[in-house]
């Protein structure tokens, strides 16, 4: 399990367009960089992230080797009903994490 | 003689071994990331403006290089971003990033960090839910580029 950090507000007034961090621990290996025997790593990167609010896709991302190791992304949305944001990544080797945030909207 | 000038054969030195950084493997080219521009339009050529790609001009480190991508768009059901992709033209691969964005999104706006290999020029293309494509760019200048041998 990779560490995961996503920042959502607790609580939020209904309407309110809030932001959304999310970062997650990954090497994401280019494929491009010899390593330390001089051969090629084999490319390991997250391919994709996707937000979903109470079960709906409000954002998700298409990532690629060009994207920093630890990738992090920020985006906002529209504080619509109380309820539950999913995190997920999905990667190379198999890799897919998934975080979940409370949010409570007035 | 004159010492102020850069000789350009150093220039030239300087260059041959950022690429030799690739251990052979070919960085992109302009006209690849205008190809990939297409595959993300499907031939379209997206307008200048309403995008604005917000980059440092001059960054230090090349493996971690934060952008911000903001549209002018209400975001409402009607008139939204669907889409935000973001391309280089001087690393191996030209595609950086695909955004997915609807009206929930309530603000066209996405920040991430990237690499950059060398100095380069960035282009984000934002897809509107009208089907009209619109671009803004930015060049960037590297001191230490990203995935050079080692650490990085």
């Amino acid at each position: 399990m990779a560490r995961a950090l996503v920042t959502v507000p607790a609580t939020a007034k209904r309407g309110e367009i809030i932001e959304i961090r999310a970062l997650i621990g990954h090497a994401m290996e280019t494929g491009y960089r010899p390593g330390p025997d001089g051969k090629i790593l084999a490319r390991d990167i997250i391919r994709s992230f996707s937000c979903r609010y109470n079960g709906e896709q409000v954002f998700a991302a298409e990532l690629h080797p060009a994207i920093s190791a630890n990738p992090y992304i920020a985006f906002f949305t529209v504080a619509a009903e109380s309820g539950t944001l999913e995190f997920k990544w999905e990667g190379d080797n198999g890799f897919t994490q998934t975080e979940t945030a409370r949010i409570a909207v007035t | 003689m004159n010492h102020l000038r850069p000789d350009p054969r150093r220039r030239r030195l300087v260059l041959a071994g950022t690429a030799l950084a690739f251990t052979g493997s070919a960085l992109a080219t302009p006209e690849q990331m205008a190809a990939a521009i297409k595959a993300f339009t499907g031939g379209a050529t997206p307008a200048p403006g309403k995008v604005t790609l917000e980059v440092a001009q001059l960054v230090d480190n090349g493996n971690a290089v934060p952008v911000t991508v903001r549209v002018t768009s209400p975001m409402s059901a009607g008139d939204h971003v669907t889409a935000i992709a973001i391309f280089n033209e001087r690393n191996p691969q030209t595609d950086v990033v695909k955004f997915t964005l609807g009206p929930r999104a309530g603000k066209a706006e996405v920040s991430t960090r990237i690499r950059m290999a060398t100095s380069q020029k960035l282009i984000a293309v934002a897809r509107m839910s009208d089907g009209s494509f619109w671009s803004g760019s930015a060049d960037v200048i590297v001191t230490l580029a990203a995935c050079i041998e080692g650490e990085g």
